[in-house]
């Protein structure tokens, strides 16, 4: 049976979202949208790797940054937007081939810094080949409208839910969760743990490689190594974990309060919170392993308990499936 | 083999003391507790702030300096540990490892950000009367700064050496880090042990944090760098070993030094990281990782 009700808020969401510039056209509003859906869209994309598959990436910055540098580069250089986003994204793919498979070789917390480490080497490269900023043409600023930035950088983020999702229902996500569980118990059951793991990584980046591109569209003028810096993968990850690790709500929850928290002090106090997320994210790995997601399934059991309804699934993500 | 050779692998010994000393901490820790603590590298660089305005405002020379800094960072440590690694050893070793990792993450940036308050993110360092003292033999230079440190990681490598091979506490160390639960079924009160391996661990951040106050500058955002580095060297090193942690940070300081003289300085970070995934390769589990094969 359809189940209206779990659908209704995200299609209002939807269309509030697609309709927003059309009737209000705020830049800061619209900025900010932009920024929340980079964001959002990085940690969703992290999410596959870490959080389906428990690979701790650290390089996701990387792929982030290949998206972005392959796709300014081709469209600056004159060819069309579409041409250049497709061709960052075979690039992205192919390098997240070339890193995901001797890295992938790795467990555990030697994958974590090796990809680190490779994420630092790449961005230090960069760094020595593309030292001078990377700005628009003045022909091309006069007729610069945030509009089509909204929606390129809002349509990345809502491929990369639509992959989560199907993911979450699909024997290939089932495969990367079995390696998530455990890697052991998967392959002595016939889990090729190696080639969903590579999947993994190679969805995950080839998503982060698209937000990338609609990065790269959006600024004006940036620095080629600035999303190649290690923040953005931090960023993500911190988004993931305050949000909730592995569902496919809780990255895109961490990154609007993520966003707005630090809309909110930046304006009084610069980098403050930094210090806030920082707390809040060592004491999400330390007492609330499931984010914010699951402080709302265990509100929620409280609730149902305290009015004596008993009714209330305590992992609604479990049962409602089908 | 021209002085000039000589005098760049001269330079990459007196830099690698400094990667060696720092991945000491690091190594410790992990050896023992199984915690990879990532802001080992922001601890080095609160050290190396304690140091700076200890001789700026206080005019404490910077190695008479080095003992209060071991200590203040030493509780620190105790602190950090009480507060939050605390909790972490209570989870079996791979969670143990990725959720120090993370909590390390959280660390770096809560520390790095009230540095930047704190102490402006302006670069510093500390110039001392006798900074630019130096050793001249032929065409070779030998910074005496940079030579201290060299001692200075030396004479910690052989105290750590004799601290855990002929006391009590530094067996139980030994003990701990080979298995813990053994350990504990001699008596040995891992607790105590663990809370004096990560107080040792964050001092040694102390003293790295002198030697790069005085040899290099500093400047809030230091951490993650110098974490890698002492990664790198713990990876080249493997565990266990104090005297081969120390050979192993020469060993990337000496890689790093050729690399910059035959590819140009900005490529001089690549050459380590290259190495050390290469290492990582060739032993998927890390040169020290036995446990999981």
């Amino acid at each position: 049976m359809f189940d209206w009700k779990r659908w209704l808020a995200p299609v209002i969401l939807l269309i509030v979202i697609i309709v927003l510039p059309l009737v209000y056209d705020d830049d800061r509003i619209l900025t900010l949208a932009v920024l929340t859906f980079v964001i959002a869209g990085l940690a969703a994309s992290w999410n596959i790797v870490g959080g389906f598959a428990g690979q701790i990436s650290l390089g996701h910055a990387a792929f982030f940054g290949i998206g972005s540098l392959v796709t300014r580069q081709l469209w600056l250089g004159g060819l069309p937007l579409a041409v250049s986003i497709i061709a960052a994204l075979l690039a992205t793919a192919a390098a997240a081939l070339l890193i995901g498979y001797p890295a992938l070789r790795l467990r555990g917390i030697y994958f974590s810094i090796g990809t680190l480490a490779l994420a630092v080497a790449i961005r230090i490269t960069v760094d020595n080949v593309f030292p001078g900023i990377s700005a628009l043409p003045v022909a091309d600023l006069r007729d610069y409208s945030l509009v089509p930035r909204y929606y390129l950088s809002f349509g990345t983020l809502l491929l990369t839910i639509i992959v989560s999702i199907y993911l979450t229902h699909s024997r290939l996500g089932l495969g990367m969760m079995a390696v998530r569980e455990d890697e052991d118990a998967a392959r002595s059951i016939g889990v090729n743990i190696f080639r969903y793991k590579l999947a993994a990584f190679m969805i995950s980046a080839s998503l982060a490689g698209l937000i990338g591109s609609s990065f790269a569209f959006f600024h004006v003028s940036y620095y080629p190594s600035l999303p190649f810096v290690a923040e953005w993968t931090f960023d993500a990850i911190i988004v993931t974990f305050i949000g909730g690790i592995g569902t496919v709500a809780g990255p895109l929850i961490g990154a609007v309060f993520f966003v707005l928290v630090r809309d909110v002090l930046a304006t009084n106090f610069v980098h403050i919170h930094l210090i806030v997320f920082g707390a809040i994210f060592i004491l999400v790995v330390l007492l609330l392993p499931g984010g914010m997601m699951e402080a709302w399934d265990r509100f929620k059991i409280w609730r149902g308990r305290s009015s004596k309804e008993a009714t209330i699934s305590p992992t609604p993500d479990l049962s409602n499936d089908s | 083999m021209d002085t000039t050779i000589i005098q760049v692998i001269l330079s990459g010994i007196l830099v690698g003391a400094v990667y060696g000393l720092a991945a000491l901490g690091l190594s410790l820790a992990f050896g023992v507790l199984k915690v990879l603590n990532v802001a080992h590298g922001a601890l080095i660089m609160l050290g190396a702030y304690a140091t700076f305005y200890m001789f700026t405002l206080l005019a404490i020379d910077p190695y008479v300096s080095m003992g209060i800094v071991f200590i203040l960072l030493a509780f620190f440590g105790l602190l950090l540990y009480a507060l939050v690694f605390r909790h972490v050893i209570r989870l079996d070793e791979e969670n143990r490892i990725k959720n120090s990792l993370l909590i390390g993450f959280g660390l770096i940036l809560i520390l790095q950000t009230i540095a930047v308050r704190a102490f402006s993110a302006d670069e510093r360092s500390v110039i001392t009367s006798y900074a630019s003292a130096a050793w001249t033999i032929g065409d070779i230079r030998v910074p005496l700064i940079r030579l201290s440190g060299l001692v200075l990681a030396i004479i910690a490598v052989i105290i750590l050496e004799r601290f855990l091979t002929r006391t009590y506490l530094g067996k139980a160390l030994r003990a701990t880090s080979e298995d813990w639960a053994t350990a504990a079924l001699t008596g040995i009160d891992i607790r105590r042990v663990y809370f004096i391996a990560f107080a040792i661990a964050t001092g040694l951040a102390g003293i790295t944090g002198v030697m790069i106050a005085t040899g290099f500058s500093i400047n809030p955002n230091i951490g993650l760098s110098w974490t890698l580095k002492a990664l790198i060297v713990v990876v080249l090193a493997g565990l266990g070993s104090m005297r081969g942690t120390l050979l192993g940070g020469l060993i990337l300081g000496v890689a790093e030094a050729l690399s910059a003289y035959y590819f140009g300085g900005e490529y001089r970070e690549i050459v380590g990281l290259i190495l050390f995934l290469i290492i990582l390769s060739v032993r998927p589990q890390g040169l020290f990782g036995e446990k999981h094969v």
